[in-house]
């Protein structure tokens, strides 16, 4: 590997679905000055590296890795601690790694369920049942593929982490702000955030960025955005459409509710919310427009499906983090 | 083990009505089942979702919401807000994989000490039933013994 005397710069996925890589690469000609000011090590998706060479580095050898991907098997174990061994600053980069995100809502299902949705299911055509196995011997030896865990589980529910970049993915104008900072701290023109900080995000709710106009909340049937027409400029979980900006971190300018789209709370829990379902049913029960307790359930029935709907990002990164068939044993 | 098995749970109460009436029932010295940890609330509207999914992810086997009678709140309709707070909470709970039965809403006005400490027994004997929750999500996760070093396949 050739060393450039500039300072090291790596990226990973893990449980992911590469948007959060796209979103780099969107920062259109920015990362020309990633390529300016750091010496890319390690970046599987953009170019061909090996985990032994990163296993070769010098402990803190990396200055910046920014870690994509939830925590769901042996190998994004392996590869959070050898990362956050060989790098001074760890970023959780997007939901994934933050909150556990869309892979984390396998924490509802135990994985054999997993398993037999995938390779059995009417449009999977497995006539011998076969299932992957942990281990293969082949003439050459033993092969391994990586062994999934019960629960899929947030980058800091594995290694310490240094700072925190939700988004699903972040915003593009987001990562080039923060590639801005770190390229003034090092030219010495700026200073690093305390460790612990969210980056590439605001500090407030996305309602707060949001222009749609709020009147008082009256709700007596909550509604599936495919069966309303939605008025432009009224706030849409006024209109019975369950909207997530109440629970949601500001960051992304309150992109879904501007296009006539409820906001599905992709930038994560807001400051201070220990748990983002729980701040947005707080919400949604108080727009519930009935003190009838058989009326009360008639409107729910309207959500078919709340723990999906609470935490379609943030299952993992929650207080309750996995249902119970998923862990329990017994 | 069941049978000697001790349910905790986690009582949130209203400042003006739950929490005296078991203030009452303390003092008429009418005894109650000691597994309810009470936590005292200004009111039944005070409870944030979190305290019930904090109470059940750092242990609790159960859970009891009470308040003033519907029509009583002293901040008017907060136990209403409360209500429907409960009744989605439950349906969360119930996808998480934690029985409806762990998890009781209670109207008491501060008259009520017996039937406060009434329902508290009920509750415990329902909750001493349906057996520990004891919440443990990482339980079971273990790296398999060849985790490292891995094999890589490089396309
Ligand atoms: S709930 Fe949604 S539509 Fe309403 S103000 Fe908040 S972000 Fe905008
Ligand atoms: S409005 Fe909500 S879901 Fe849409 S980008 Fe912003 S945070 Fe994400
Ligand atoms: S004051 Fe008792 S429930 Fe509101």
């Amino acid at each position: 590997m050739t060393s450039n005397g500039k300072p090291k710069f790596a990226m990973y996925w893990a449980a992911s679905c590469g948007g959060c890589e796209i979103a780099v690469l969107n920062i259109h000609e920015k990362i020309l000055d990633v390529d300016a000011n750091f010496e890319v090590v390690f970046w599987p998706v953009a170019m061909d590296a090996k985990y032994k060479d990163v296993e070769a580095m010098e402990d803190g050898s990396i200055l910046l890795t920014l870690f994509n991907g939830a925590i769901r098997n042996d190998e994004n174990e392996h590869i959070a601690k050898l990362l956050r061994q060989k790098s001074k600053i760890l970023v959780a980069f997007g939901s994934c790694a933050n909150e556990g995100c869309v892979p984390a809502l396998a924490n509802l299902s135990p994985v054999k369920d997993l398993m037999d949705t995938v390779y059995t299911t009417v449009s999977t055509e497995n006539p011998e049942n076969l299932r992957p196995q942990p281990t293969t011997t082949v003439p050459e030896g033993e092969l391994y593929i990586p062994t999934m865990y019960p629960i899929v589980r947030t980058l800091d529910q594995v290694v310490d982490v240094d700072y925190y970049m939700p988004g699903c993915p972040p915003e593009s104008h987001q990562i080039a702000a923060v590639i801005d900072l770190v390229i003034q701290v090092l030219q010495g023109k700026a200073q690093l955030p305390p460790k612990g900080t969210v980056i590439g995000a605001g500090g407030s709710t996305v309602c707060d960025e949001c222009k749609r106009k709020r009147d008082v909340k009256h709700i007596k049937e909550f509604k599936r955005i495919q069966h309303v027409m939605i008025d432009p400029e009224l706030c849409i979980l006024e209109q019975g459409v369950i909207c997530s900006g109440s629970a949601t971190r500001s960051g992304c300018g309150a992109l879904c509710p501007a296009a006539g789209s409820p906001c599905i709370g992709c930038y994560g829990p807001a400051e201070g919310a220990l748990d983002f379902g729980a701040r947005l049913m707080t919400a949604v029960s108080s727009v519930i427009d009935s003190n009838k307790p058989e009326e009360i359930e008639r409107i729910l029935d309207g959500i078919p499906d709340p723990a999906g709907m609470f935490y379609r990002f943030n299952m993992a990164g929650s207080l309750l983090r996995a249902s119970r068939p998923a862990w329990d044993k017994k | 083990m069941t049978d000697t098995f001790e349910p905790t749970i986690i009582g949130f109460t209203c400042n003006w009505c739950s929490y005296r009436a078991a203030d009452m029932a303390g003092t008429a010295r009418i005894k109650y089942a000691p597994n309810v940890r009470l936590i005292r609330l200004m009111c039944s509207g005070r409870l944030d979702p979190t305290f019930v999914l904090k109470a059940f992810a750092s242990g609790a086997d159960g859970v009891l919401v009470s308040g003033c009678h519907p029509g009583d709140c002293h901040y008017v309709e907060q136990n209403y807000k409360a209500m429907r707070r409960f009744y989605l909470i439950k349906r969360l709970l119930a996808q998480m994989g934690i029985e409806p039965g762990r998890i009781k809403l209670l109207w008491a006005s501060a008259a009520e000490g017996a039937i406060l400490a009434n329902e508290i027994n009920k509750f415990t004997e329902e909750v001493r039933a349906l057996g520990p929750l004891h919440w443990n999500p990482t339980q079971g996760i273990e790296a398999p013994a060849h985790a490292q070093p891995l094999v890589e396949v490089t396309a």
